[in-house]
């Protein structure tokens, strides 16, 4: 995809740094990186266990309340409890274990290549999309498809057409349904109606997903309603609603990653040839991170700290938080932006910028 | 796929429910052992036999299938919160109890060993393999019996004496059993009240650096034999020990007796040599291929040999081409980290062999 004209000038920090600049403070993010691995040990894996028996148990429970949810307290209780076990299942564990964060335990169960998640994408083409794609081209524009993950203009750098008029829409529309989204994000359903790509190369794909969509909706859809007999449609409610939260938190968290003002694009003319100490560069200018409590931190899957995230996508999530004191204090040392912000300032203007990109320019 | 991980039972409409974890991932919060696809067991006696040993009683779940006298297992702790295993011989009667009695020797620096020695407890749950091996007794019981072990080699041995008496086994058994010293030789008291109770059963020990106390002195040598009784000749004879032990043994059997000896090789667990980045040959298992090591990236290496290997971001960070190491040493060409602990997952686009090393790729 061939990149326009239409550039803003690029903000100061921008290439602000010399070649030996950029060697020594990927040094130190390698230096950071090296002395996490070696502290690795029992109590991150007390952790994530932890937060799997957390999710297994609200799932039971979940389940076990909306079976009963023609009472109302049980509805809106074993709502809320299948809402935050499939949150934690995607964002803290799911997400996180398929990155290989917790592949030095040496346990198949938590092995990045193994693990499946609570969602419509099956995790395959999510860890191709997601791990490879995304968080090896973060924020090149015509690389990384989660830049408007293909139905969505979040950058001055992609050309306007008159269909990003509905850009707001769009929007609206991918955050509700989120889940199939990200699901049909390695069709790349853009490029195939553009003849980019052909839709026989696709039809492995596309018979993965529709698998994984088949037996997601087999189960919140039909199996666990039909347990409840006549009062069927209460869990069927519920079960629509825990996906609708998921969806919309699992949006509102990942579009706060990289789209809040300020974070950075780039083009794949200037990250052609680049070294280790620029990729990490190029992913702390394009990634914003969120302020807020350990258990918001959680609930996010510490993507809260996506910049430590993007920095170090292989590390235990849970030590982000404390390593990003130090991050700071790095990047301020180097004259680096580093972007965080409460979730309400952050989302703001993510959705200030959706709406100004439905124009052109 | 990880031996420890047996194929699950299908349980289709159960797994739908219980999807996409499967209904292990939600029994195992309630008991650990309730899995139905996976061995494990739980330490339900300790004994501590010498001062450098430790024995272990077993009661696995229902997954187990139970073992034949003088197969091995293997065994899954995890230490700091990473997952070692090890091949240990139960000590147990075949058929008996589904029991099984491990007995784990101390080596100097042995990780496993260390820790099962010193931190193992009632209560404690270890992952478990189906049982394994052709050194077994056969069916078919043979006439008379012959042993010799040396070490904590014994282990084999002992299933098969104590399965062969408790049967009532009319024909002669005989032990030669070699150990440094009287102190550390594991099994001692048990040996003497067997060879005490059971005339058809002969023992003949030596203790290598305490002559004069066993019945015999010095190594395995075919002098020892008219030890073991007139029939040793015609006796299946099984050996399990040191490399020095079993050579030994093989050259006296020759010459057209070979059938009648059964072999188990017995190597302490020692870490493996350190070769340098261009030494050794690397084994890609699945592939049926061997090559020189150039010291580049196993990554580069696999596709230089024409193998079509999973890929992605080829810095290290997407965990795509993640392959288990089944042995040898490699080095992580970012962190500069070594390992050469066997069977771990390693990523080949950042990982160098050091020596032998073998991948399953």
């Amino acid at each position: 995809m061939a990149t326009t004209t239409m550039t803003a000038p690029p903000p100061p920090a921008r290439r602000s740094l010399t070649p030996e600049q950029l060697e020594r403070f990927g040094e130190e993010m390698d230096a950071i990186r090296q002395r996490l691995l070696s502290e690795l040990g029992e109590r991150d894996a007390n952790y994530i266990r932890g937060v799997i028996r957390a999710q297994r148990g609200l799932e039971a429970a979940g389940r076990g309340l909306l079976w009963a949810g023609v009472f109302p307290p049980a509805w809106l209780a074993g709502t809320a409890a299948l809402s935050l076990s499939k949150i934690l299942d995607n964002m803290e564990i799911g997400h996180n274990v398929m990155h290989g964060q917790y592949e030095w335990m040496n346990d198949p169960k938590l092995s990045g290549k193994q693990f499946e998640w609570d969602t419509a994408c099956p995790a395959d083409q999510w860890r191709h999309s997601h791990n490879y794609m995304h968080h090896t081209y973060t924020n090149i524009v015509g690389k990384d498809r989660d830049i408007g993950y293909g139905v969505l203009r979040m950058s001055e750098e992609q050309p306007w057409t008159p269909y990003y008029l509905g850009n707001p829409v769009w929007a609206a529309l991918l955050a509700t349904f989120f889940q199939y989204g990200v699901a049909l994000h390695d069709l790349e359903v853009e490029r195939v109606i553009s003849g980019e790509v052909s839709a026989a190369e696709k039809r492995g794909l596309r018979k993965g997903i529709w698998q994984k969509v088949r037996r997601q909706t087999l189960k919140d859809y039909v199996l666990f309603p039909a347990l409840s007999g006549p009062f069927f449609i209460f869990p069927l409610a519920g079960n629509a609603t825990a996906n609708l939260v998921r969806n919309l938190w699992a949006f509102t968290i990942i579009f706060c990653g990289h789209f809040p003002e300020g974070t950075e694009e780039f083009s794949e003319e200037e990250t052609a040839d680049e070294t280790r100490g620029e990729w990490y560069y190029r992913q702390i200018l394009g990634s914003a991170n969120l302020s807020g409590g350990r258990l918001f931190h959680i609930l996010s899957g510490n993507l809260s700290f996506q910049i430590e995230h993007h920095l170090f996508p292989d590390l235990p999530a849970n030590r982000y938080a404390e390593i990003s004191t130090e991050v700071q204090e790095t990047c301020e040392r180097y004259g680096l932006p580093y972007n965080v912000g409460p979730l309400r300032k952050q989302f703001g203007s993510v959705v200030r910028k959706i709406c100004r990109l439905a124009l052109p320019g | 796929m990880s031996p420890l991980l047996n194929r699950p039972r299908r349980h289709r409409l159960l797994d739908t429910f219980a999807g996409p974890h499967g209904i292990d991932g939600y029994l195992e919060q309630i008991n650990p052992l309730f899995v139905t696809g996976e061995c494990r067991a739980e330490v339900v006696a300790i004994e501590r036999g010498t001062e450098e040993s430790i024995t272990l009683t077993l009661r696995p779940n229902r997954v187990w299938r139970g073992l034949r006298a003088g197969q091995f297992v293997q065994v899954a702790v995890e230490i700091d919160g990473v997952r070692h295993r090890r091949c240990y011989s139960p000590a147990s009667i075949e058929g008996r109890r589904p029991e099984l009695e491990l007995t784990v020797k101390r080596h100097p620096g042995g990780l496993v060993s260390t820790f099962l020695t010193e931190r193992a407890q009632v209560g404690m749950v270890v992952g478990l393999s189906q049982a394994d091996g052709d050194f077994h007794l056969p069916t078919r019981r043979p006439g008379s019996v012959l042993l010799i072990g040396g070490g904590s080699g014994i282990t084999p041995l002992i299933a098969i004496l104590r399965t062969l008496l408790a049967e009532g086994h009319p024909g002669p058994v005989a032990l030669l059993y070699y150990t440094p010293d009287p102190a550390g030789t594991i099994y001692r008291e048990e040996l003497e009240s067997l060879a005490a109770r059971h005339p058809s059963f002969q023992l003949a020990r030596s203790y290598t650096r305490a002559p004069g106390a066993g019945e015999l002195d010095g190594h395995f040598s075919p002098r020892h034999l008219p030890q073991a009784g007139p029939c040793f000749a015609e006796a299946e004879t099984f050996v399990c020990g040191p490399a020095a032990l079993v050579d030994a043994v093989r050259g006296t059997w020759a010459n057209g007796l070979e059938r009648r000896l059964h072999v188990e090789s017995f190597v302490p667990p020692t870490l493996a040599p350190l070769g340098e980045p261009g030494e050794g040959t690397i084994r890609f298992l699945d592939s049926d291929l061997e090559l020189d090591n150039s010291g580049a990236p196993l990554l580069e290496q696999a596709e230089g040999a024409g193998i079509e290997a999973e890929f992605g971001c080829r810095m290290g960070i997407c965990h795509t081409c993640t392959r288990r190491k089944v042995s040898g040493t490699h080095k992580n060409l970012i962190t500069g980290e070594v390992s050469a602990a066997p069977d771990e997952e390693i990523q080949l686009c950042v990982s160098a062999a050091l020596g032998d090393l073998a991948v399953e790729l």
